[in-house]
């Protein structure tokens, strides 16, 4: 079982001391500014959507169509693989179900082992988008657990960013890892909750709490989310959005899934912004001790 | 001559440019993108681009993933 309970989560937690009102006024003040525009940056474009989702595991195009108008994600995913050579033009394409017009297109560097084979992956999707520079990267190290290969990783962001790149860069929750990776240029961080498809939640909650706290970059959990409440729990740690694919694509009703996860990053990042109330040991009486009768 | 074509020898005329290579594959006007040999070949220089015996010519496109 995974302990949900072990570390509370909030921009505002710091043990069991009670916030001072200048800390509560400027949660009041930055929630009254985000309730009406809480975006965040990607290479200086702005989003409302925390959410951002992945394309692949569906059952087909409709589906990941629906599902990701479920999610309101804008920013979505996609990988790249060789053409099907002698299939019917017809066939329909990805690009199709999530058209550049309408979402941020995400070409990521799935399957690479190598800092070269995932520099040419970012170049063929440059190409193959017109020009669009920004890729998520990933260079995978093992293929048990798809943990980043992260020597591979800074080596292949140096390269992208000295070829123009705007650079995503997947890692673990290694805060020292995040720290290099931003020094480096890379626009976004995004530190896995847990293996890649394995659903198994945030597995180190106090690493990306510090790899937020530190970051100056946005942060973004990506991979190992299952469900609703993982999504709401990274954005409580002070995430500024989280990417999955797997979560949604292996529900048993995705569209639903999708929607879920949509409320719970919404849910996670009001809590987040709202200031949870100090944990305490014992308990604190609702209802006032003044006035019994009895 | 020969090239190779996602993985696959194939037999094609001598010095046949990528832009004819994509006609004859009926890729024509699909989204995607071309190297060979590890290189990227941009879109706007296939029509002059001549391909040479034992190419490797990868044709990419987008494909669901996360």
């Amino acid at each position: 079982m995974v302990d949900s309970s072990a570390f509370p989560t909030g921009k505002n937690f710091r043990g069991f001391e009670p916030q001072t009102p200048l800390q509560i006024a400027a949660n009041i003040m930055s929630s009254q500014i985000t309730d009406r525009k809480d975006s965040f940056s990607i290479a200086g474009r702005e989003y409302t959507s925390r959410l951002l989702v992945g394309t692949g595991k569906y059952k087909d195009l409709a589906e990941t169509r629906d599902a990701i108008k479920a999610s309101g994600a804008e920013i979505v995913t996609f990988a790249l693989r060789r053409t099907n050579i002698g299939q019917s033009q017809d066939e329909p394409n990805l690009l199709d179900a999530i058209p550049p017009d309408r979402y941020t297109l995400l070409p990521n560097t799935a399957g690479c082992y190598d800092a070269k084979t995932a520099v040419r992956t970012c170049r063929l999707a440059r190409e193959l988008l017109d020009g669009h520079n920004l890729v998520k990267l990933e260079v995978l190290g093992d293929e048990q657990t798809l943990f980043p290969d992260v020597v591979a990783t800074l080596e292949a962001a140096e390269e992208l960013i000295g070829d123009g790149f705007d650079v995503m860069v997947y890692t673990n929750d290694d805060p020292v890892m995040a720290r290099h990776l931003e020094e480096l240029g890379c626009i976004a961080v995004m530190p896995l909750a847990a293996p890649i498809g394995s659903g198994l939640g945030i597995r180190n909650r106090l690493n990306i709490r510090t790899i937020v706290e530190n970051a100056k970059v946005p942060i973004l959990v990506d991979a190992g989310v299952g469900t609703a409440s993982d999504a709401a729990v990274a954005m409580e740690l002070g995430c500024d959005g989280v990417l999955m694919n797997t979560a949604i694509a292996a529900a048993d009703d995705p569209i639903l899934m999708a929607s879920a996860m949509r409320k719970g990053i919404e849910a996670g990042r009001e809590a987040y912004l709202a200031g949870r109330m100090p944990a305490r040991r014992f308990a604190s009486a609702s209802s006032p001790l003044e006035g019994l009768f009895f | 001559m020969n090239i190779f074509i996602n993985g696959e020898q194939t037999p094609v005329p001598d010095r046949l440019s990528m832009g004819s290579l994509i006609v004859k594959l009926d890729l024509a006007g699909q989204r995607l993108a071309v190297e060979v040999n590890e290189e990227l070949v941009p879109r706007s220089t296939f029509a002059e681009y001549r391909l040479q015996e034992n190419d490797s010519v990868e044709i990419i496109h987008a494909v669901g993933g996360g």
